[in-house]
């Protein structure tokens, strides 16, 4: 049979805008264009041309960070508990029960032990996903049991931040971890044991407030809001012009609060360098 | 007479009640009246309805008084608790904040390094202290301050009354939330006691920027809170005028501070609030601040870290199973 004597276009119906799932593409929110979504994913949610870093979540974090078949998840059966039993527009109960549906999380930190170039590091990574990665109880208690972790067993500790503040339906209980944090942190301190700090899109208020800014390194995404208020916020409470870029990555690089912008596919290689460095090692080891 | 004034909405009742009682005793000298029995009846019904009133507020009541134009502030307590206080200005770094400040003084005897959020009586004070919000300069400044009460083991006696932070430009430009993180690190750290007052409002990352303390004592009518209400309702309900249900739901008032063990003490006011009988709130807070400083003295400077640092690790709600 000859290879074109079929009529192709007669048999092909044209797929109806329902069929296509509708997340194959996304859209670059700073080129415009459409990239197809499995390239992103593969590429850790960077866009290649325009560089645009999506949030990334935290199982592709840790992919992205830990020696393959080195990661073991700690502290997962932790769950924030409505204490105040709060309700704004919806209970928080149920926005809890929404979050876990949606994301498949306990809560907004995923945190546990692998290795980094055959280094063990104690690792904790803030999934934006779930509400917001506002910190409540669980988050800060996860994000102190890995500092302390880290104490027991003498390794460096790397945080991946990302949060839209406090967790206000946990009231002063929100508050209060931002002390228990970084109380912990100074105990890392005194130990002689070294904290990266990696600062994503968005991290602010009082995770910003508090162990976030400790890093004895402190690298940030390219192009991330790193704020303790929000520009909306400041904006509208003192009627003045923002600058520039005011609050993003670079403006902080350049106000001296972040040690280097680091692409996400350097972060990996430029952690193993400070790790290496504190410890003593030698670059190729 | 004494003249009392209440100005707060809930206070009507109040308000009413003096104005009549202020009426009749005009009266009475104008036409030369024997009114005494009526006035006293309306004094009686004052008293009482003063003590109904405010023996049962609301959260949102509570922060009204919280922010009272005529309460006490720090520096109202430390000229009658504290003798010669001394303050030392400037963070050595960039600038000086009028809105935290600090120094030494004697307590009781005993010299002390005092830290203190300061809000403005008027306009022209409440500018150069720019409305009790400190920027980044402030809480650097009471770092150097509470590590200079260190080296020459003198206790630290935070006074906290800020709305919050200040959230502005040259705050973040220079790294408010830095100064905050740090300080929350450093104090959990310091080798000396340290005794925290909560006298007015307790806003968020702003007061525990100088609030990581061995013990928090909060006055009976203040408030300490995440957010303060007005922004949890702008967030979570998207209209500020939800913020007396914001304040409710926060839980944010002295005794319920206690409750969830963030307190250690609530400091009882004068009926109606601190400002009606300012000698006898300090009285309060110069017998609370000696009993605890003098229980913190008997502490090995271990002890007084490790139960600092437990104080602060155990708290938090959650469930594991």
């Amino acid at each position: 049979m000859p290879f074109f004597s079929k009529p192709t276009y007669s048999t092909i119906t044209a797929p109806r805008k329902k069929d296509i799932p509708k997340d194959l593409y996304t859209r670059c929110p700073k080129s415009g264009e459409l990239v197809y979504s499995r390239e992103l994913k593969k590429n850790w949610m960077v866009v290649p041309k325009s560089d645009y870093h999506f949030p990334l979540a935290s199982d592709l974090r840790i992919q992205s960070l830990i020696d393959e078949g080195t990661w073991e998840e700690k502290d997962r059966d932790l769950e924030s508990v409505d204490i105040l039993g709060f309700v704004d527009k919806k209970a928080y109960a149920d926005r809890l029960k929404e979050y876990k549906r949606k994301t498949g999380l306990k809560d907004a930190v995923v945190s546990g032990l692998g290795k980094m170039a055959g280094m063990g590091v104690s690792l904790a990574v803030m999934d934006f996903r779930f509400g917001g990665a506002s910190m409540g109880s669980v988050v800060g208690e996860k994000i102190t049991r890995a500092i302390e972790r880290a104490i027991e067993l003498k390794l460096p500790v790397i945080i991946v931040s990302a949060s839209g503040g406090a967790r206000m339906q946990e009231g002063i209980y929100s508050l209060m971890q931002m002390a228990k944090t970084s109380a912990a942190l100074g105990r890392l301190r005194e130990a002689g044991l070294p904290f990266v700090s990696v600062l994503t899109h968005p991290t602010t208020g009082g995770v910003t407030a508090s162990f976030a800014t400790l890093g004895d390194v402190i690298l940030a995404e390219p192009e991330a809001l790193i704020c303790f208020a929000g520009p909306r916020v400041i904006k509208e409470g003192t009627n003045q012009e923002l600058p520039p870029g005011f609050q993003k990555s670079e403006f902080l690089l350049d106000r001296g609060l972040v040690d280097q912008i680091v692409h996400r596919h350097q972060l990996r290689p430029r952690i193993i360098h400070f790790l290496k460095a504190f410890a003593g090692k030698p670059l190729e080891a | 007479m004494e003249k009392a004034e209440f100005t707060l909405e809930f206070e009507k009742p109040l308000r009413d009640l003096q104005q009549r009682l202020e009426a009749l005793y005009a009266t009475s000298k104008e036409q030369n009246f024997d009114v005494s029995a009526e006035m006293e009846a309306i004094e009686a019904r004052l008293e009482a309805t003063k003590r109904q009133i405010y023996s049962d507020l609301t959260a949102w009541q509570r922060v009204q008084l919280a922010r009272h134009p005529k309460r006490p502030y720090s520096l109202d307590y430390i000229g009658r608790i504290f003798t010669d206080f001394q303050e030392l200005h400037g963070d050595r770094c960039y600038g000086d904040d009028q809105a935290l400040i600090g120094g030494t003084a004697w307590f009781e005897g005993s010299p002390v390094m005092i830290i203190a959020q300061q809000k403005g009586r008027d306009v022209k004070e409440n500018l150069r202290r720019n409305f009790g919000m400190p920027h980044p300069e402030g809480y650097r400044k009471a770092l150097r301050l509470m590590q200079l009460a260190e080296r020459f083991n003198l206790p630290v006696i935070s006074f906290i009354d800020t709305k919050a932070a200040f959230a502005g430009i040259g705050s973040e430009e220079r790294h408010v939330s830095e100064a905050i993180a740090r300080n929350l690190r450093e104090m959990a750290l310091l080798k000396v006691p340290s005794v925290g007052l909560i006298i007015g409002e307790g806003g968020s990352g702003g007061a525990l920027g100088i609030a990581v303390v061995d013990r928090l004592l909060v006055q009976q009518h203040a408030y300490y809170s995440v957010i303060p209400p007005e922004g949890c309702a702008a967030i979570l309900w998207r209209d500020r005028s939800f913020s007396e249900k914001a304040a409710n739901a926060l839980k944010l008032g002295a005794r319920e501070l206690k409750d969830q063990g963030i307190a250690d003490e609530v400091l009882e006011e004068p009926l109606g609030g601190a400002h009606r009988d300012i000698e006898a709130a300090c009285e309060t807070l110069r017998e609370a601040l000696s009993r605890n400083l003098a229980e913190l003295k008997t502490l090995s400077t271990e002890e007084l870290l490790e139960r600092r640092y437990q104080k602060y690790r155990n708290i938090g709600e959650f469930i594991e199973g």
